[in-house]
């Protein structure tokens, strides 16, 4: 079950998964999805995870895809652990993004870790602006109605941590889509600092729940 | 007097002076200048000096330690060569550094040109660098100093002409994954200096001969004389113990005179928590201000150091304390020991007696508490075990993969080396004599390339095979391996301070300050404090004069009862009166034989009743703690499957109370162990506890990497919870190594599916359904229990909901 909130005009979706849906627009946002993380550990650092998390942000993703059928898909930034890792999916997973971005507009916003265009068909945009919205994967302090990703935060409730989202009338902060990606506490500096007092945190899990940001 | 001095010195003076002559004569002047000689054991052992490995098993006090080292000042003699000469290794850190202290004394006494050093976390890195280049003729250490040191390329040269090791305390050791990865390190040990002789020492085992395989084959026991038995009783109280709890306050009165009476009173807990409370009651009802203290586990070092100065200076009356007083040093001049809480564990009560005036033929002191009714049983099973010398101790299965991973990567670390040659040392440890060679090179698989069913890293191994011999595809990776070496799991650990004055009190489980909320109160390090808030990774607090607080949980520190004990305990409740336990005990269980009837050993008591418009049903397993709460969760799944409506349940060390809407009326679906076996394959996978078990096994085989303070700092994490691992690694590769590792630990540990097969195959189909009118005398208690475990499912989601409804309320969010 989603939890619905307004930006600036506009009507989004908090879904459960970690995505956010724009009706009006027919338009899906994920974040950090760090595709091909394992990968990159095991090359930079030599430590060998399970190579499965591709597969299984892949799998989410798809499945969010088949229930709204959006339009449009915009990945905000780190959708890869690094342009290297661009290449190491293999033909299973290749197949799962392909099946995914068929048929659809498909818009790669650059992040921190891969910076630069990906050798995947769709849109490579720096950032983007819709209907008075601005989509981009770090945040601009001093931008009003702003969508972006960057930090993977996370709260918790009844005792248990969640990726969430972090949202008040300026601006949103999208949680960490991907299978293997931490979190940053919302009560650190680099989150209090960007969001406003009364903004909430939606805890993603089973469902989307909202709290006051903890602070 | 330190009790240390006197284990590491010469028990006896010499009425006529006389001995041996391999000591060098300028150790022997000394001895006879102090007055002193050897012990008979100690004679012993140097007699057998040459042996290839030697278990001494001598009463601490015996001058155990002293026995252990004499050979070596004898071989090293007067005018010692450069180089290592011997290793010595104890579970405790603070055991390395006073154990050096204490060999000074004969050796600076003496006048021999012998040095000794210690090596563990807290030695500065520079003495760490040298001790490689120059070693010391006899090093002391720890487990974990010591696969860090055997992983350089130079550990070779280092350990090329070592002659003796010593383990300490190896019965402690023996019993967990570092005594694993000693026994595989010793292997190694070996394989540089071929001439290594080792001897183990311990003060209480329950059986000799498996701890002499664990040293190493050919092992001779030697046994010193026990001395005299611990005079050992149970506290009398005016006031009965009370039917349920387990701080054991209700006998404060008795256990301050205890107090007064004596010099300094050690009183043992069986859990930091309970420690907390009572040191709070106590401090309370000491109205003489008897000067005690506190020491556990999760104070700050500074905290126990200061607790321990001050009772080496024998300023303390009494120490409130835990397991981490358990072993090793006795500080100060102890000469009562208290034990509060039934000691779950026979070996563990005789080892904490054992902290008691240490003087050769002086018997300790010691009395136990039941902290309520049924312990007082459980008590009585302790003390007619300790006088029987009737030890136990759970089989340590065969040692375990995730070990030998580690091992691998350590071997890695060092040099290059051939998979054969590697297997064939590993299988001479005690613990890995049985390894099949498959089983090795699934291990040796994982390490190289993470043993997925997915071959994604055959660019990227870990490992490379490059003319025979398996070495690290990147020599720099050896750096992370090394910062996360040893057996040893820590829970994620937050710090406390005070807000204003920034000092630090200890740590707390992160899990428990995530159930915090700003103005809660909790107890730790003996005072009341309120939660500020989370700073930085830090738990801020201030002093608080709140009196109910709440209490700060320690997961990981309840035992459960062992098989013996429980076994004791049946044979008890069999007899047909009880003219050795209190009047208000025996009338109790009097009771409980007319209205329904006592549990036995032959058969499986259920009893069902309704009580306050719930049904319940009583299982009296007597598989203890952990094996009845999975019992508690198998069983409630099989009554929601047949719409029996459970809602709840608690479990101890003896029984399981399930309550519900409907009653049970045919017990034989409900326990078929078929039927439990399969809702463990099929549910209880995804459990908390089995991810509890993954986490350290994936730290231990160097799955994943241990969180650090100082990356944590800077604000972006790079850890992600090994939760995500574990459910990732269900679903897309369910037969991998390191799944296997966990599920056999968790049926062991903290599942400990094995108590609830051997409870199964003890009734063998002998169940009884007693349905009855009320409430029984034995049942009662478990009403009282804490920890009463909801039914999953719904109920956390609902949880989930009424909290996130009651903060957004609160901030005017709504």
């Amino acid at each position: 079950m989603h939890f619905g909130l307004t930006l600036g005009s506009e009507n989004l979706h908090a879904l459960p998964s970690g995505a956010l849906y724009w009706p009006a627009q027919k338009l899906l946002v994920v974040s950090d999805l760090h595709l091909g993380k394992s990968h990159r550990l095991a090359r930079r650092a030599g430590q060998l995870l399970p190579p499965y998390e591709s597969r299984a942000t892949l799998q989410k993703l798809d499945a969010d895809i088949a229930a709204l059928r959006p339009a449009t898909v915009v990945c905000l930034g780190d959708s890869f652990d690094d342009l290297e890792s661009a290449d190491s999916l293999d033909s299973a997973d290749s197949l799962l993004l392909a099946q995914a971005m068929a048929g659809r507009e498909w818009i790669w916003v650059e992040g921190n870790h891969d910076p630069g265009p990906l050798d995947l068909g769709g849109t490579h945009r720096a950032e983007l602006k819709i209907s008075g919205l601005s989509l981009r994967h770090i945040a601009n302090p001093s931008e009003r109605y702003e969508i972006s990703g960057h930090f993977h935060p996370k709260a918790r409730l009844a005792g248990q941590a969640k990726p969430c989202f972090l949202v008040d009338d300026q601006r949103l902060i999208m949680p960490a889509y991907g299978a293997y990606t931490g979190g940053l506490w919302t009560e650190s500096p680099a989150l209090t600092s960007l969001m406003q007092p009364r903004a909430l945190a939606i805890l993603t899990g089973t469902k989307a729940r909202a709290i006051p940001m903890p602070r | 007097m330190l009790r240390a001095q006197a284990d590491i010195a010469f028990a006896r003076p010499a009425p006529n002076f006389c001995i041996m002559s391999p000591l060098p004569p300028l150790l022997s002047r000394w001895f006879a200048a102090k007055g002193w000689e050897l012990q008979p054991h100690q004679q012993t052992m140097l007699a057998s000096a040459d042996r290839p490995s030697t278990l001494l098993i001598a009463p601490t006090g015996g001058g155990k330690t002293l026995a252990g080292f004499l050979p070596s000042l004898c071989e090293l003699g007067e005018n010692p060569p450069a180089g290592l000469h011997t290793l010595y290794i104890s579970p405790l850190k603070a055991l390395t550094a006073d154990i050096r202290r204490n060999l000074r004394r004969p050796i600076e006494g003496a006048g021999l040109a012998i040095r000794v050093e210690d090596r563990t976390s807290d030695t500065a890195a520079t003495a760490r660098k040298r001790q490689r280049v120059d070693p010391p003729h006899i090093l002391l250490t720890t487990p974990e100093s010591l696969a860090l040191l055997l992983s350089y390329e130079d550990s070779s040269k280092i350990f090329a002409g070592l002659q003796r090791v010593i383990v300490d305390e190896i019965h402690a050791l023996a019993e967990s994954k570092r005594g694993d990865q000693l026994s595989l390190l010793l292997t190694r040990l070996q394989s540089l200096a071929p001439s290594l002789r080792r001897v183990g020492l311990s003060a209480t085992v329950e059986d000799p001969p498996a701890l002499a395989r664990f040293l190493g084959c050919n092992t001779q026991i030697l046994n010193a004389d026990p001395g005299p038995d611990p005079d050992i009783s149970m506290l009398e109280t005016p006031q009965a113990p009370p039917w349920a709890g387990a701080g054991g306050r209700y006998a404060i009165p008795e256990i301050l005179n205890l107090i007064k009476a004596h010099r300094t009173t050690l009183i043992f807990h069986n859990t930091r928590a309970q420690a907390e409370l009572f040191f709070h009651a106590l401090w309370l009802s000491n109205i003489d201000t008897l000067p005690i203290g506190i020491h556990h586990g999760s104070l700050s070092r500074e905290q126990r150091e200061r607790v321990e100065a001050a009772m080496v200076a024998g300023e303390l009356r009494a120490v409130v304390c835990t397991g981490s007083l358990d072993l090793g040093i006795d500080w100060g001049d102890v000469d009562l020991v208290v034990q509060v809480g039934a000691p779950k564990n026979v070996k563990r009560l005789v080892q904490r007696i054992g902290r008691a005036n240490h003087r050769y033929n002086t018997p300790s002191k010691a009395f136990i508490v039941p902290a309520n009714r049924f312990e007082v049983i459980e008590c009585k099973a302790a003390l007619d075990a300790v006088k029987a010398h009737n030890l136990d101790g759970e089989p340590r299965g065969a040692g375990p993969l995730d070990v030998l991973c580690q091992h691998i990567l350590i071997h890695a670390c060092a040099g290059a080396f051939d998979a054969v040659a590697l297997y064939e040392q590993v299988i001479t440890a005690g613990p890995y004599r049985h390894l099949l060679w498959d089983d090795f090179l699934k291990a040796l698989d994982f390490v190289a390339n993470g043993g997925y069913a997915l071959r994604a890293y055959d660019r990227w191994q870990r490992l490379k095979q490059t003319n025979g011999l398996w070495h690290l595809r990147d020599p720099r990776s050896a750096a992370l391996i090394r910062q996360n070496l040893g057996t040893i799991v820590d829970t994620e650990m937050l710090k406390v301070r005070f807000r204003s004055r920034g000092q630090a009190l200890g740590e707390i489980e992160e899990s428990f300050a995530s159930s915090l909320t700003p103005g809660d109160t909790f107890l730790f390090a003996g005072q009341i404090v309120r939660y500020e808030g989370l700073n930085e990774m830090t738990v801020e607090v201030s002093r608080s004069t709140a009196t109910d607080p709440k209490v700060a949980v320690y997961g990981g520190s309840k035992f459960s009862t062992s098989t013996l004990l429980a076994d004791r305990i049946l044979q008890i409740l069999q007899q047909a009166s009880w003219p050795d336990l209190p009047q208000h005990t025996a009338d109790w269980l009097r009771l409980q034989a007319e209205v329904s009837r006592l549990p036995n050993r032959d058969t499986l008591l259920l009893e069902s009743f309704p009580h306050d418009g719930r049904e319940h049903l009583c299982i009296y397993g007597f598989a203890g703690r952990n094996a009845q709460q999975t019992l508690g969760l198998l069983v409630t799944k099989q009554m929601e499957n047949q719409g029996l409506n459970p809602l709840g349940f608690v479990a101890t060390d003896y029984a399981t109370l399930i309550w519900g809407l409907s009653p049970v009326t045919d017990h034989a679906p409900l326990f078929a162990a078929k039927t439990l076996r399969e809702g463990l394959e099929n549910w209880l996978q995804s459990n908390a506890l089995m991810k509890r078990t993954f986490r350290a096994v994936a730290l231990v085989a160097g799955l994943t990497e241990r969180s650090n303070q100082g990356r944590r700092k800077t604000g972006r994490q790079a850890t992600f919870s090994s939760d995500i691992l574990y459910d990732t690694l269900r679903r897309y590769d369910p037969e991998h190594l390191l799944l296997q590792v966990t599920r056999d630990e968790a049926m062991r540990g903290l599942i400990d599916f094995s108590r609830i097969e051997e409870m199964l195959t003890r009734v063998q189909g002998r169940i009884e359904l007693r349905r009855l009118p009320r409430v029984t005398p034995l049942a009662a208690p478990l009403f009282l229990e804490p920890g009463k475990i909801p039914i999953q499912g719904q109920a956390r989601e609902k949880l989930a909901d009424s909290a996130a409804e009651a903060l957004m309320k609160a901030a005017g969010l709504e």
